[in-house]
């Protein structure tokens, strides 16, 4: 058995797999729960001033992919809507309930210093692990100058980590919004504010769907849409990309970082850890299965890490990182073509008309006595793996590494490039 | 005398056995299981984890296969069921975890739940490895007397508390029915030796083969050696057809055949009737029509003396019969046997119908039917004549009496399986029967000092 116990920032869990600051977070009843079915840490929905938002009805909407239901998800839900003393009360019980478990306090008030120290004052007293401050949140806060306002400006969020950390000892993660050209000028900000750690990513700017009788965008509220927040296993691409990019600038690939974004399941969680995060958060997936979930991570993490031979979480965390590069430093001469497995293809033909009509017109229908085959034509093949991935049947269609005799060139030495750099 | 009695071997190719003994359910692909996976909606407090004896948590297992963590997956069906193998391949899903699938309410299209047991459990016991590991010493002792799913589930359980348990089977082979009666295209390459192979690897479970509870021992020979006992004997004897000439050549009990048909080397050597009637309307009846139809039968017509909704073979069974060239004929009662010198050559019946109040009545109509073999597969009994000390235990509409606890009216004797009636006599309800009185007996022990 691995050890799967995780440290984000000075915060210690007995496993990486924490709930995001969201619906499963905002009250003791479901944080019990979540607890006992095994989650390792949970971020409290955000606490903000009294008197308390309100929310909307109708809030969420989803985009169903071919059958499968919530890839993604929108909200238009903001932060709690529960008086703050209700909150830290219920807070304070949790973590005497729970004390290996990490309880992280989400905060977003406004940017003026007084309330920062006012709330801080407060989250101290409840004996939590660490806050979390919201600098994502895409919609209804950043109006007011809240959420996503303070995270698409560097200055602010420098400057607001500092009042936090100069106030309160306590570990301070900066959750960040996707909602920027360049994340690492955030995370920088974060790290420059005297953050512990970043969480990332907070939810992406969305319509997910338009009610074409209503002619509104949906969530619909009485007639009327608004943009929201979007996540779910759609957007996973996006966050892994995000953690990546903080994981490996110089300036910053020493923060660490708590992800988030699309996480479903063990490998998802696991392919976050080798870009470097020391833990994960998980909203949609537990919102849409609920709390077991976290089963098949913890097991599927352990089995994972036993077969492969690590005991402990730091011994693969980053491993994929040193093998992110620029295209520039790509080996030009590593060269695939794609090969048919005769004996599983079923004919349906999509590697033919995909090659054909998106790529390199490279794959051949042969057809003898009404029986089809494909044939892949190597001098047209270029490696794309259009085909290999439009195939329905796993593993029918491989790519073969063709280029055993050729060095290794990159861009930067290439023939084709006016400003190669030229070795003499 | 010229007589038209056709019974004899070798009447299809061994290709052409091998093929209709082929695997009815081929193994999942990685690609359907993936798929199939991916079908399950995760439901909570699932309806198929209630329909299963075991109580196996579906929707996680499932869920596991479509992150990849099939060994997470194996460990969640194998630690409620030891038999998640045995049952994926053999369980009439239908009427179970699949027959319960929202899937199945909603849109007639259950997910293929046995298929991806057998997916994760496959995959797992080719792996070679194990989850569980004998417990510390106890320093008790207990028998286990037969070794079918009952008595091996409950060894098995034992064994994981610490206890040291003695099997006694009567039989060659471990696995009672599992090796002997299921029917042979349901678990082929000899799985059920292979299952049992994986079940004794935790250690800590004795075999006593050819040890016959009545003949060999007796029930109170053994309190001396052991702290407690559990029954797991199944069901040795069968209903009797109350016609007359029973006994006579071409006239068989289905579950005898079937042992035979499983432990035979060779398919095609085994002597087949050309036309065939079995009497019967359980999976029993349904396995041997089938079973004959496809080692070369011409006709087999399975006799059933009420209707379809009366019939105790599932519909998924009885489409599976048909689909195979079995005859069903409903509402036939049998009446006479006929013979040509010595050899059954017939059967003749007498046409039933329900009354108003659902009762089975002769409507005076008789019909015949031509047979070269007659198999009656009408039930099986509890063998209850074997151990003068069985006179003292109780027993209750045929099977042996236990409480909540499976003990039964002897101290510290537990019973299980077919042989008492907790459910439906099912594999997977002996496992369960098996693991509930290894809990119990487990319990019992530890709190004597
Ligand atoms: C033909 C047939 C087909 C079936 N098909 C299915 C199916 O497809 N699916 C399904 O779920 N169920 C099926 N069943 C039912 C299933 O096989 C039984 O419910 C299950 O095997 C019961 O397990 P058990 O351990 O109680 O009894 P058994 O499997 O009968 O095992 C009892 C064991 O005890 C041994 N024994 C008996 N007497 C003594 C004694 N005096 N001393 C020592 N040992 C003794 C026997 O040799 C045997 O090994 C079928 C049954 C039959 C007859
Ligand atoms: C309904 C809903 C409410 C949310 N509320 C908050 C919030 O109060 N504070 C916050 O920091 N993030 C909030 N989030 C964002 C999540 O914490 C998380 O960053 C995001 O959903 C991405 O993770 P996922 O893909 O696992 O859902 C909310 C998300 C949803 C769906
Ligand atoms: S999920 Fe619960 S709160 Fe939301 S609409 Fe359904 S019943 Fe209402």
């Amino acid at each position: 058995m691995a050890n799967l116990k995780c440290n984000v920032g000075g915060i210690q869990a007995p496993n990486p797999f924490w709930l995001a600051s969201a619906p499963p977070t905002d009250k003791i009843y479901n944080v019990e729960r979540a607890f006992e079915a095994g989650w390792g840490g949970v971020v409290w929905k955000t606490l903000g001033m009294d008197p308390p938002i309100v929310n909307v009805s109708s809030r969420y909407g989803a985009v169903h992919y071919n059958g499968q239901r919530l890839m993604g998800l929108n909200n238009l839900e903001l932060i709690t809507d529960r008086p703050l003393e209700v909150n830290l009360k219920e807070i304070k019980q949790v973590k005497k309930n729970w004390q290996d478990r990490a309880v992280v306090v989400s905060l977003m008030v406004p940017c003026e210093e007084k309330d920062w120290k006012y709330i801080m004052r407060k989250i101290e007293d409840t004996g939590c692990d660490g806050v979390e401050l919201n600098f994502g949140c895409p919609h209804g806060m950043s109006e007011r100058g809240m959420g996503a306002a303070v995270g698409q400006v560097p200055e602010y969020i420098e400057m607001v980590t500092h009042w936090v950390k100069d106030c309160s000892d306590l570990p301070c993660i900066v959750k960040l919004t996707p909602n920027v050209t360049d994340i690492r000028k955030a995370a920088n900000a974060a790290k420059n504010g005297g953050g512990d750690a970043v969480s990332l990513i907070n939810t992406i700017n969305s319509i997910v769907s338009v009610d074409l009788d209503q002619m509104a965008p949906e969530p619909t509220i009485d007639g009327k849409g608004s943009h929201g927040g979007y996540c779910g296993p759609a957007v996973k691409p996006i966050a892994l990309h995000m953690v990546t990019e903080i994981a490996k600038d110089p300036d910053t690939n020493n923060l660490p970082i708590s992800a988030i974004g699309g996480i479903s399941n063990w490998r998802d969680a696991t392919e976050f850890m080798a870009m470097g995060a020391s833990g994960v958060q998980v909203c949609t997936a537990a919102m849409h299965f609920g709390f077991k979930i976290v089963d098949d991570m913890i097991d599927g993490l352990n089995t994972w890490m036993d077969d492969k031979g690590y005991e402990n979480i730091d011994d693969f965390r980053g491993m994929a990182i040193p093998n992110v590069t620029d295209y520039q430093y790509l080996n030009l001469n590593y060269d695939v073509k794609a090969r048919i497995d005769e004996s599983t293809c079923i004919s349906c033909g999509l590697c033919h008309i995909s090659c054909e009509d998106g790529s390199h017109q490279a794959i051949r229908v042969i057809k003898e006595n009404g029986v089809k085959s494909f044939e892949v034509i190597d001098d047209n093949c270029v490696g794309c793996n259009l085909c290999m991935l439009a195939c329905p049947v796993p593993n029918c269609i491989t790519m073969e590494r063709v280029d055993s005799a050729k060095e290794y060139q990159n861009w930067t030495t290439h023939p084709n490039n006016p400003m190669r750099i030229i070795e003499n | 005398m010229v007589t038209n009695i056709d019974v004899r071997s070798g009447r299809l190719s061994k290709e052409d056995i091998t093929k209709n003994f082929a695997d009815v359910h081929p193994p999942l692909s990685p690609g359907n299981a993936l798929v199939e996976s991916n079908r399950c909606y995760f439901c909570h407090d699932a309806p198929c984890v209630e329909a299963c004896p075991t109580a196996i948590d579906i929707p996680n297992f499932i869920r596991k296969i479509s992150t990849g963590n099939l060994k997470g997956s194996a460990k969640d069906i194998l630690t409620q069921n030891i038999m998640g193998g045995m049952c994926a391949r053999v369980c009439p899903t239908e009427s179970l975890c699949e027959g319960a699938c929202v899937r199945h309410t909603g849109e007639n299209q259950p997910v293929r739940i046995g298929e991806l047991q057998r997916y994760a459990t496959d995959w797992f016991l080719e792996t070679g490895e194990t989850f569980f590991e004998r417990g510390k010493s106890t320093n008790k002792r207990v028998a286990v007397i037969g070794g079918g799913p009952a008595g091996l589930s409950c060894a098995h359980k034992l064994a994981i508390f610490g206890h040291e348990v003695v099997v006694f089977e009567s039989r060659e082979k471990l696995s009672g029915l599992n090796e002997y009666g299921i029917a042979a295209y349901k678990t082929v390459d000899n799985f059920a030796q292979r299952e049992v192979e994986f079940i004794l690897n935790i250690g800590g479970i004795e075999i006593r083969n050819n040890k016959s509870l009545g003949k060999d021992f007796q029930l109170k020979n053994l309190q001396d050696e052991f702290d407690a006992v559990f029954l797991s004997i199944g069901l040795g004897n069968v209903n009797s057809l109350g016609l007359k000439g029973a006994s006579m050549n071409g006239v068989y009990d289905a579950v005898e055949k079937i042992s035979e048909l499983r432990q035979s080397k060779n398919l095609a050597d085994l002597p087949i009737g050309r036309r065939i009637v079995v009497i019967g309307g359980g999976s029993t009846a349904i396995d041997i029509a089938v079973q004959t139809k496809k080692l070369g039968a011409e006709d087999v017509t399975l006799a059933y003396r009420r209707g379809p909704k009366q019939m105790k073979a599932t519909w998924k069974e009885i489409e599976f019969a048909q689909n195979n060239g079995v005859r069903i004929k409903y509402w036939v009662s049998p009446k006479s046997l006929h013979s040509e010198n010595g050899h059954v050559s017939g059967i003749e019946f007498d046409c039933t119908e329900l009354d108003s109040d659902g009762k089975t009545f002769f409507t005076g109509d008789v019909r015949f039917m031509e047979a070269d073999v007659v198999y009656k597969a009408i039930g099986q009994l509890l063998e209850d004549d074997f151990d003068s000390e069985f006179e003292n235990i109780k027993i209750e509409k045929g099977k042996i009496a236990v409480n909540s606890k499976l003990e039964t009216s002897i101290p510290l004797v537990w019973a299980g399986g077919d042989c008492i009636n907790s459910g439906e006599d099912l594999t997977v309800q002996a496992v369960e029967d098996g693991k509930q009185a290894a809990i119990a007996i487990n319990e019992k022990l530890t709190n004597i000092k």
